[in-house]
């Protein structure tokens, strides 16, 4: 795998805020390969793709796939057993 | 949409672009905004770039490099004049970001451009008046390739951030250290000790981030207190 080729999950921060209320970037993300929970913002990012590809920094398996297109989206979380979110304690 | 209040040259290859963004909710020093330009026959191209800005008002200062061959940066650091509107989306990020209720230790450390969101951290800390120590060492292919040197020489000397520009191609005349890329002496020399625990925020090149983030955990940086942020010759997402 090309090392040099990757950015940080930071990266999918616009994209990710289109779909969702919550700042996905800054939430953990077990990993469902390797089990590791990491923040989104540190998954390995690759954008050179039609969509873009988040890889687990630990085992570097698919976390999760986007594409967008004109007027729709698809995000693929299939690598992700689930996300954690930090929230206000009255929320 | 955001107009250009201001653009100034930061250097040969870069520019400083103010924008007033009606409504913008603020920003925490460290995050990005998305910007898209849109050609006339409907062709899109978005590209992420950091807040030079501190936190605060809704002017938005970003720093754009030219990229050779770039499809985006080449209209913003040329073609792009006082009063044009661009399409930004933000401000985007919630993890590589500094708040002034942070009261650890911080030590900064850019490779080239990847300096821009840290200037804005080192900004928001003196308009906070914060007393958090924090250090900046900034790798930089020679003089002429700084960016906001004048700026980080008066935080320096006004807000006791400490400074070490680390040149990897040429060093001005008198400077100690000859040339060369950052590596364990210079971290164990120029930043923060482990023992004071900062928290490291490491943003450049994908090969300055990979190599500077493996140099902090060796001598003993707890990886969960390291930020990254790359950026890639791509430029971002498209």
């Amino acid at each position: 795998m090309n090392t040099d080729a990757f950015l940080d999950g930071n990266a999918a921060a616009g994209m990710l805020g289109e779909l969702f209320a919550v700042e996905v970037t800054a939430a953990g993300a077990q990993c469902a390969h390797c089990g590791r929970v990491s923040v989104v913002a540190q998954a390995r990012l690759y954008v050179d793709s039609p969509g873009v590809v988040g890889r687990c920094p630990s085992c570097e398996e698919v976390l999760f796939r986007m594409v967008r297109a004109p007027g729709r989206a698809w995000l693929d979380l299939r690598g992700v057993n689930y996300l954690e979110f930090a929230l206000p304690e009255d929320g | 949409m955001a107009t250009v209040v201001r653009v100034r040259s930061l250097n040969a290859r870069a520019r400083s672009i103010l924008l007033d963004v009606p409504g913008w909710p603020g920003h925490d020093a460290g995050q990005h905004v998305d910007v898209r330009l849109t050609a006339p026959d409907g062709y899109t191209a978005v590209r992420s770039y950091s807040i030079a800005s501190a936190t605060g008002g809704q002017q938005v200062e970003l720093a754009v490099e030219e990229l050779p061959n770039g499809e985006v940066s080449p209209y913003l650091t040329r073609e792009l004049i006082v009063g044009d509107r661009i399409e930004v989306r933000g401000p985007v990020g919630g993890w590589f970001v500094w708040r002034p209720e942070q009261r650890e230790p911080i030590q900064l450390l850019a490779g080239g451009s990847g300096v821009v969101p840290l200037v804005a951290i080192a900004r928001s800390r003196s308009a906070a008046l914060s007393a958090a120590p924090m250090q900046l060492l900034y790798s930089v292919r020679d003089p002429d390739s700084l960016l906001f040197g004048p700026e980080l020489a008066d935080l320096s000397a006004g807000d006791s951030l400490r400074v070490t520009y680390a040149y990897t191609r040429y060093a001005p005349a008198g400077y100690g250290r000859p040339p060369g890329r950052v590596d364990a002496k210079l971290i164990a020399a120029e930043t923060l000790p482990v023992d004071s625990a900062p928290t490291c925020y490491v943003c450049g090149p994908t090969g300055f981030v990979e190599t500077v983030a493996t140099l902090l955990t060796d001598v003993g940086h707890d990886p969960a207190r390291i930020r990254t942020e790359r950026f890639g010759p791509t430029g971002g997402q498209r």
